[in-house]
């Protein structure tokens, strides 16, 4: 994201300051007017509630505003810290990520390595548009057909019943719900996921390969040895940015999956903030639990990256 | 250059294919099983007898989709959401990406970083929320375009494009013909950068079209949700009375109908990206790589 100004343009700067720059932005005017709509967007729906932050902070009253009410001090955050969905709200978001990152990470990455051994072709499009096609279906519709199939009269049971099985109630039953979430996530995303992959490895120098070739490795060594090694940069930066928001599980799709008898599973941060601010109205206490759960996410995305600087010398920035 | 498989290459590569044939049964199957539900007749769906081909052939699970009103204002309202929303991405991201590929743009630095920042910290649910309602949004068509009207993310992925497949001469060219900065963008850059445009309107389009979570949270008035408000509705909150016509007592007949709608629903929702994105995606896999190599 860093963007040098180019050295002409410094030595511009340096020779005559004053002059220069009230000259070039008059130059430049129409630029300006241009980027001016998107300077106002980022201040008013972006940067105008960042400032209602502050309401975490405060007894928020609708009549008196984000700015008038009264200051509290930490009364919210200490009430979320003791309050008895904590230790679950904690549990549960980090579960389902933990489960996220562990098993569905790979998916792409084997997806990717396996399209990037087919011949080039008509059926490698195929496959790869195949595999994208799910990406496109809204969470909606994926919760919908999950619900649907895994309904005791949907496609599963009727395979469980097939096999000789009892019905299984998935839905309902809280200890399938970080499963279905996630494998529901590897159906939908896997295919998409694997793009960034597969571009990696288009970028591996073809002449390691014939090298190999000439040396006799086969097709699974040249694998192991020379495609593998060739996307660990792209899969360790991945891998920051999922670990970067392990503290933020999706809201959408885990609010359309829940219902009242698998909330012990499936009340994530996100969720209650959105039940206690909007439903219920406890603008101050839900913002404070917002807050808190950013700062962690800030605060991890920069430790992993250090972490990751240090060990490899991969890193974000 | 071309050398003939050893019998271990062999095996790999029908390993390989093999791996390929499963993965696309289990992507496209619950497409298909859909597909061919939605075209059943109910009760082969419920005592499980489609496999893959639609059992007892019947629309009449789609006539009651197609002719309920609040489906199709769903749509036209999808509709309405996603061309006029991705209309104003498209201005709005290419009104932030050009200056900010202007070498001699002063400040742009500065914007970056201004724009950036929302990328990694916001209001949060609530504050955003309530200022929103204080904007005046609430149970107003325009917090389904405004508040996403650009992504930053998109934005730097246009500049990058601008910055690296678009000649700088052409602009300084124009400048010097007396062509002003935004008769060079119209006449001579966007041309150039259908590839970026068609990524963004893939990008941004099927945000619009699977958007929920704004219309779940701000718009009051029936006739304003877009087509995913409405069938989360029948989806996933089995308010199926409206539907079917009646009024309470659920019969069997209605249970039966109301699986196949459930499926008739889901097909109608996720034909129009379905078929949109073959089309699109030489591009978009181009798009992921450009922002990949230059986020």
């Amino acid at each position: 994201m860093a963007t040098q100004s180019s050295p002409l343009v410094q030595t511009q700067k340096t020779h005559s300051v004053k002059k220069r720059i009230p000259a070039r932005m008059k130059k430049n005017w129409e630029l300006y007017l241009m980027i001016l709509p998107v300077v106002a967007y980022f201040v008013l729906f972006q940067y105008l509630p960042m400032y209602g932050v502050q309401i975490a902070f405060k007894d928020f009253l609708a009549v008196k505003g984000i700015w008038g009410s009264p200051w509290i001090g930490l009364k919210h955050f200490m009430r979320f810290f003791r309050s008895y969905q904590f230790p679950v709200l904690i549990r549960n978001t980090i579960g389902i990520s933990v489960y996220e990152i562990l098993v569905g990470f790979p998916f792409p990455i084997i997806l990717a390595l396996i399209i990037n051994e087919m011949r080039n072709g008509r059926f490698k499009n195929i496959t790869q548009t195949a595999t994208y096609a799910p990406h496109f279906l809204s969470v909606v519709v994926l919760c919908g057909m999950v619900v649907e199939s895994l309904s005791a009269t949907g496609i599963v049971n009727s395979v469980v019943q097939s096999f000789g099985g009892t019905p299984v109630y998935f839905m309902t039953e809280p200890s399938w719900f970080k499963t279905i979430y996630v494998f529901s996530g590897i159906w939908q995303n896997s295919g998409y996921d694997s793009i960034i992959y597969i571009a990696a490895l288009a970028g591996i120098d073809v002449q390691l390969y014939e090298a190999a070739v000439v040396d006799g490795a086969s097709k699974f060594k040249r694998l192991i040895h020379i495609t593998l090694p060739g996307i660990v940069p792209t899969a360790t930066i991945m891998f920051i940015l999922k670990m970067g928001r392990i503290m933020s599980v999706g809201f959408t799709k885990v609010f359309l999956l829940q219902n009242d008898l698998n909330l012990s599973s499936s009340e994530v941060i996100s969720t209650y903030v959105y039940k206690k601010g909007l439903l219920g109205s406890e603008f101050s206490f839900a913002s404070a639990v917002d807050l808190f759960n950013a700062v962690i996410n800030l605060v991890l995305l920069v430790t992993v990256n250090k972490i990751s600087k240090k060990v490899g010398e991969t890193s974000l920035w | 250059m071309k050398i003939k498989n050893s019998r271990a290459d062999v095996v790999f590569l029908s390993v390989i294919y093999f791996i390929i044939l499963v993965i696309l049964i289990i992507t496209l199957y619950p497409l298909l099983y859909a597909l061919s539900a939605s075209f059943s007749d109910p009760m082969a769906i419920v005592d499980g007898s489609i496999s893959v081909y639609p059992v007892g052939f019947n629309l009449t699970s789609y006539k009651v989709v197609l002719t309920n009103p609040d489906i199709v204002s769903g749509y036209l309202n999808a509709i309405l959401y996603t061309v006029l929303g991705t209309l104003i991405n498209l201005v709005m991201t290419t009104l932030g990406a050009y200056p900010l590929s202007r070498n001699d743009f002063m400040g742009r630095n500065v914007l970056t970083i201004f724009f950036s920042i929302t990328m990694f910290f916001s209001g949060g649910m609530v504050p955003t929320y309530l200022v929103y309602r204080k904007l005046g949004l609430y149970n107003n068509l325009w917090v389904m375009i405004l508040p996403g009207a650009v992504s930053v993310w998109n934005m730097i992925l246009m500049r990058t494009y601008f910055q690296n497949s678009i000649p700088k001469e052409l602009s300084e060219a124009a400048s010097i013909d007396g062509c002003s900065e935004t008769g060079a963008l119209l006449k001579i850059i966007l041309p150039l950068s259908k590839p970026i445009l068609a990524v963004l309107v893939m990008y941004y389009g099927v945000g619009h079209w699977n958007a929920y979570f704004n219309a779940m949270i701000y718009l009051n008035d029936r006739w304003r949700f877009p087509l995913q408000l409405i069938i989360r509705e029948i989806l996933l909150k089995d308010n199926m009375t409206g539907m079917s016509g009646m009024d309470s007592g659920v019969t069997v007949g209605q249970m039966l109908l109301s699986e196949g709608i459930k499926y008739a629903v889901i097909v109608v929702a996720s034909v129009p990206m379905l078929i949109l994105y073959p089309f699109l995606q030489k591009y978009f896999a181009k798009g992921v790589i450009v922002g990949a190599i230059k986020g």
